[in-house]
């Protein structure tokens, strides 16, 4: 069967409905969320209306069937990444936010002798173009620990400058933790350099994959990393569902980051010990409907393909680009070529503020972000305070990007009569 | 179109030819505020005599609306007393706050009742707030120096 958005998007109910006094939608905001098949709504609600109990927990069929649904989950997304050690390996959070939070938290709590201890001598690498999620844990990780925190800037491209990457990760580095695609820029980041250099110092590489993971096959044994994550809401799932995938030995020797119920082997009035990996990471009755969700929305992107979906986004960046570099005074900010590079388009139009050309697009059906993208330190050095991001999904098509292309030449023409 | 009652032309003839801007080398106060969501931002300085506001003046970036916003205030605010500007303040935020259901008050807020549209679009009443809030403070601070 041949890729068709037009058919894809029968099977999102919110595409239905109309926006702004009856325009079509043109969705191009699946950066910031993905919207849901029909299938991820009825497998998060039939988990209600017909299975719902607290799994791991409670004598009877319901919960049976509860903890039936959620491990089943767990399998999935551990065949969606290809995890070597199975779906133990596969942690359930609320949020990538969460599972990046985790680690560094759970990295914090390291005792002395524990390989992933930290102190004043140490050093932690991100990037310039990391989204606050994956900046922020490491940048106060480092304030708590004296750790010191460093980063690849950008070429004028907005690549990764990877120039020096012997000077960056140095050999006291102890923690690598870089985005696998830039939410801002679309700038897939080459790894395999950064893996070796890691490892050869003995850094464990974490890798932010919420703008990938969605879009494009992943298979984390190719990649070499030794952490993922990533968000079920960008991934056509729930929201309020994330994963952190990890090495087995890595996991076993991580402390815990939040205590409480089912994550613990035996309790005292003084003392814990700690469950086997997962349930190690999972205190708490967790998010059960949603991981189900997660599963039915990774088992749609498996039937259609990721190497599919990839292609389809690919071919639709390219067509955008080249639409968008016809306009005059439009900038894309990221690389102006469709080689290494995913389906986040962002942009400023002359002197236009995103937000009123934002606005604009609304105006017309047409959904966008603006703003600093929750990249704000990017977004300094690039010179841009705010720009205009478009991001292309499976269900998009070249009418998506027509509009687009209208919309901002309609801006243009609407602000420009001042 | 519902977008004109939003860009209104008075609003975008504030943001191509903004007012009182260019701060000034001395001031009772200087304040900065951000809109953290969108990276808007403006820096405000009060000079204060006795109670009298004699002179606003900022800089910044942003959207049309933070800007002409803000532009459009300081013209309103020089020149008046704390008290009066308190109440021209605590009506525009109550127009902001109307979601479309009111239309302003011109005996208090001349001009700036053309932002009356803003508040049908809850996206950008933070916008259109950034400088205001920055009054807000500015006069605060500037008073507790006094």
């Amino acid at each position: 069967m041949s890729f068709s958005a037009a058919q894809i998007r029968k099977d999102f109910p919110i595409f239905e409905r109309t926006v702004r006094e009856g325009k079509r939608l043109v969705y191009l905001d699946s950066g910031a969320t993905s919207q849901k098949p029909l299938a991820v709504i009825k497998a998060e609600s039939d988990f209600y209306r017909l299975h719902n109990a607290a799994a791991h927990r409670g004598a009877h069929q319901l919960a049976e069937e509860a903890t039936d649904a959620y491990e089943a989950a767990r399998e999935i997304v551990a065949t969606f990444l290809g995890a070597p050690g199975g779906a133990d390996e596969i942690i359930f959070t609320k949020s990538a936010t969460e599972s990046l939070n985790l680690l560094a938290y759970a990295i914090g709590n390291a005792p002395a002798g524990n390989r992933f201890a930290l102190d004043a001598g140490d050093r932690i690498v991100v990037t310039e173009m990391e989204h606050h999620a994956n900046l922020i844990p490491w940048q106060q990780l480092g304030a708590r620990t004296g750790a010191e925190l460093a980063w690849f800037s950008l070429t004028p491209d907005s690549r990764l400058d990877l120039s020096s990457i012997n000077d960056v990760i140095t050999s006291n580095t102890k923690i690598v933790s870089v985005t696998h695609q830039s939410n801002v820029l679309g700038t897939i980041n080459p790894l395999t350099g950064i893996v070796a250099r890691a490892h050869e110092v003995g850094a464990v590489v974490i890798l932010d994959a919420c703008q990938s993971v969605p879009h494009m096959a992943i298979d984390v044994k190719e990649l070499g990393v030794d952490f993922l994550a990533f968000s079920g809401h960008k991934a056509l799932g729930p929201t309020g569902i994330g994963v952190l995938w990890g090495h087995m030995d890595l996991l076993n020797e991580l402390p815990p980051f939040l205590f409480g119920g089912s994550m613990i082997d035996n309790v005292t009035m003084t003392t814990a010990t700690w469950a086997p990996v997962p349930a190690k990471f999972e205190a708490g009755v967790p998010n059960m409907a949603q991981a189900v969700g997660l599963g039915a929305a990774l088992n749609y992107l498996t039937d259609l393909g990721m190497d599919n979906v990839h292609a389809h986004e690919s071919a639709l960046t390219g067509y955008l680009l080249t639409k968008l570099n016809e306009i005059a005074d439009l900038r894309i900010v990221g690389p102006t070529t469709n080689v290494a590079r995913g389906a986040a388009l962002s942009f400023t139009v002359a002197d236009f503020h995103p937000h009123d050309l934002g606005q604009f697009l609304d105006s017309q059906g047409v959904a966008v972000r603006t703003g600093h993208h929750c990249a704000w330190p990017l977004a300094k050095s690039m010179g841009v305070p705010a720009s205009t991001r478009a991001s292309l999904y499976l269900y998009n098509d070249e009418n998506d990007c027509d509009a687009l292309v209208e919309g901002i030449l309609g801006a243009q023409k609407y602000f420009g009569r001042f | 179109m519902e977008l004109d009652s939003l860009y209104q032309e008075v609003i975008l003839d504030h943001y191509k030819h903004p007012q009182h801007k260019g701060l000034s080398p001395s001031y009772s106060a200087q304040v900065s505020h951000v809109n953290t969501s969108c990276g808007d931002e403006i820096t405000l300085n009060i000079n204060l005599e006795g109670d009298l506001i004699s002179e606003l003046t900022w800089d910044g970036q942003g959207c049309s609306i933070s800007q002409a916003s803000v532009s459009m205030m300081t013209d309103l605010l020089t020149g008046k007393s704390l008290e009066q500007a308190a109440v021209i303040v605590k009506s525009f935020s109550e127009l902001m706050a109307s979601k479309g259901t009111s239309v302003g008050d011109p005996l208090v807020l001349e001009d700036a009742v053309v932002f009356a549209g803003v508040s049908k679009f809850p996206g950008r009443v933070k916008c259109s707030l950034l400088g205001w809030m920055a009054f807000k403070d500015a006069a605060i601070q500037a008073q507790a120096k006094g």
